[in-house]
């Protein structure tokens, strides 16, 4: 080791592994959840607060059905077993999530009740939730990932590249950016370039005038169900897959992604995604001992003999709302000019 | 009997009663102006031949057919078509998928109609790709007209189109209105500008208190010494 050297390229790698890829499949995984909160608040009009909680709902479901699966034998060598079972596990949110509708919010559009009231009603369906999901599952953590866990490990990046600093590429690191990017893409296209999806903007855009153009009210909103029902089930289950199960993880999963939908601006999918990014990074870059960075880049003389981090990890969820705080003093409406809550 | 014919109309918002045995009709066409102080009930005429409020006594027809049961969507499907006096675009939408959205239950091909509201306002022809928010008043009114137009319908309802523009687009708004009815339409509209709209009406509605006060054409009403001295500033 030359530690009385200028090491750059290890640096780098030690930064990639720490910061660079975790932030990514944080990031991807809070985007799909901050997409879910923008639709059902473009759509729907109301900032759902059970989506951490929806999102446990269907790690549930697939940490379920992944059970089933393995002990029946039926698994793929190499394939997360939770992602083969993804598909199905939508449907069963979606089916939850559509009960719900009909049971609460359905009642709430009906009687034209106030933005607030059924922001209300959904922190009711959000402990609902949580308690179904600690009532199957129980409280305790859990892990549901088998298969290969490396796309390549740190001993093999080092003996690939001869560095001292190693990279792990995690299997649920991989799929959870790659799918996160599709997923993304699928939505941008249904909402940009087909006919329902058009029309559910338009019913989002002018809620009277899409009835005048014979848009149907009802099939909007199951549309956007089904849409929140993929969206929450594959965010819940990439996170769980890259950091395990536990019911109040996901709960607190809510701050930062109400963090990203209002940094984004409310209403705004790009926005949103943006939004989730910033708030990954922020989180993870603000919370990391950069130590070992700094021993890499700077003389001997200079070495840090502190840690270097800026905020301890147990205050992670307070740099979501400090991002939101500035943002809402500075641009209310967000980074990409997004809707300020009001009561029409 | 006229295409379009609300006869008798009575209705009420809640206990309140509004429209007392109102009548309008008008022809394939011709443009049919309904002016009058606020409170005349004039929107509400309006609602009630769309069948967003129901009347509880008198009959729409159309073409001969009553379709005074029918719903909103149903009448706008037998072709009514209605432009509401505010948000009547979509507007973080492009003007090209507004009218995608005016024709959004057509089950054919909608893409010549979308040439042919080009044709009638070029200008939206030129702007197609870009959002209706970021127009100007009197365009955005053409994509209204334009939205409207979609399901190809034959009688097209307007809902103070004019409601605070300036005189320039007031004139612009105005004259869109005869070329939708140089098209062939039968179109319909509450106005607030009385003089400006009897001005260019085939026909004019005074309505008070949900009344029919005078009917004739633009010209007698502006010509009524009694109408112009109550409703048209002497």
């Amino acid at each position: 080791m030359t530690s009385d050297s200028i090491d750059i390229i290890n640096a780098f790698a030690l930064l990639t592994n720490f910061v660079l890829l975790p932030a990514l499949s944080y990031g991807s995984q809070l985007a799909l959840g901050a997409l879910a909160v923008t639709l059902v608040y473009s759509v729907l009009r109301f900032s759902n607060f059970a989506q951490g909680d929806s999102m446990a709902f269907g790690t549930m479901i697939v940490i379920l059905l992944t059970g089933f699966m393995i002990s029946r034998g039926w698994t793929i060598s190499g394939i997360p077993t939770a992602l083969l079972v993804i598909p199905i596990a939508i449907v069963f949110t979606a089916m939850y999530l559509l009960t719900m509708d009909r049971l609460i919010y359905r009642h709430y559009r009906k009687i034209k009740a106030k933005s607030i009231t059924i922001v209300m009603s959904s922190i009711g369906v959000m402990f609902v939730t949580g308690g179904i999901v600690r009532f199957v599952l129980g409280a305790t953590a859990q892990k549901f990932e088998d298969g290969e866990r490396f796309i390549f490990s740190v001993r093999e990046f080092k003996a690939y590249t001869g560095l001292e600093q190693g990279i792990a590429f995690k299997t649920s690191q991989f799929l959870t950016i790659t799918i996160a990017f599709l997923l993304v893409a699928f939505v941008f296209y249904f909402l940009q370039k087909t006919k329902t999806g058009k029309a559910m903007r338009a019913y989002s855009d002018n809620k009277e005038l899409a009835l005048l153009s014979g848009i149907d009210p009802d099939k909007m909103v199951q549309i956007t169900w089904l849409l929140v029902a993929a969206l929450t089930t594959i965010a819940g289950a990439l996170y769980g897959l890259d950091k395990g199960f536990a019911p109040q993880q996901y709960h607190l999963l809510l701050l930062p992604i109400f963090a990203s939908v209002i940094v984004g601006g409310i209403g705004s999918p790009i926005g949103a995604i943006a939004g989730a990014f910033l708030v990954a990074f922020s989180e993870i870059l603000l919370t990391y001992a950069y130590k070992k960075f700094l021993i890499y880049l700077l003389p001997l003389s200079m070495h840090p003999s502190s840690l270097v981090q800026l905020i301890g990890t147990e205050y992670k969820y307070a740099i979501s709302f400090v991002i939101l705080v500035i943002v809402l003093l500075i641009k209310p409406t967000g980074l990409f000019k997004g809707k300020v809550i009001v009561d029409e | 009997m006229a295409y379009l014919e609300g006869k008798n109309l009575v209705a009420s918002y809640g206990v309140v009663p509004i429209l007392h045995e109102c009548s309008v009709e008008v022809e394939k066409g011709e443009l049919a102006v309904i002016v009058g102080p606020n409170g005349a009930g004039k929107s509400t005429v309006m609602r009630v031949l769309l069948g967003m409020l129901n009347a509880t006594s008198g009959s729409v027809t159309l073409d001969g057919k009553d379709i005074s049961m029918l719903s909103t969507q149903d009448r706008i499907s037998h072709g009514l078509a209605f432009v509401p006096q505010t948000k009547n675009v979509f507007p973080s939408m492009t003007v090209e998928e507004n009218l995608q959205m005016g024709g959004f239950i057509r089950q054919d091909d909608i893409n010549e109609t979308i040439e042919e509201v080009y044709a009638l306002f070029p200008i939206l022809y030129d702007k197609r790709k870009q959002l209706a928010e970021q127009l100007s008043g009197g365009q955005r009114q053409q994509v209204a007209f334009g939205r409207a137009m979609m399901t190809k319908p034959s009688i097209m309802l307007l809902d103070e189109p004019t409601a605070g523009v300036s005189p320039i687009v007031m004139d612009e708004i105005f004259s869109n209105i005869l070329d939708v009815r140089n098209a062939g339409m039968a179109v319909l509209m509450v106005e607030q500008n009385a003089q400006q709209a009897l001005n260019i009406a085939d026909k004019g509605y005074v309505l008070v208190s949900g009344r029919n006060e005078h009917t004739g054409t633009g010209k007698e009403l502006i010509n009524n010494p009694e109408v112009r001295k109550k409703f048209l500033g002497g």
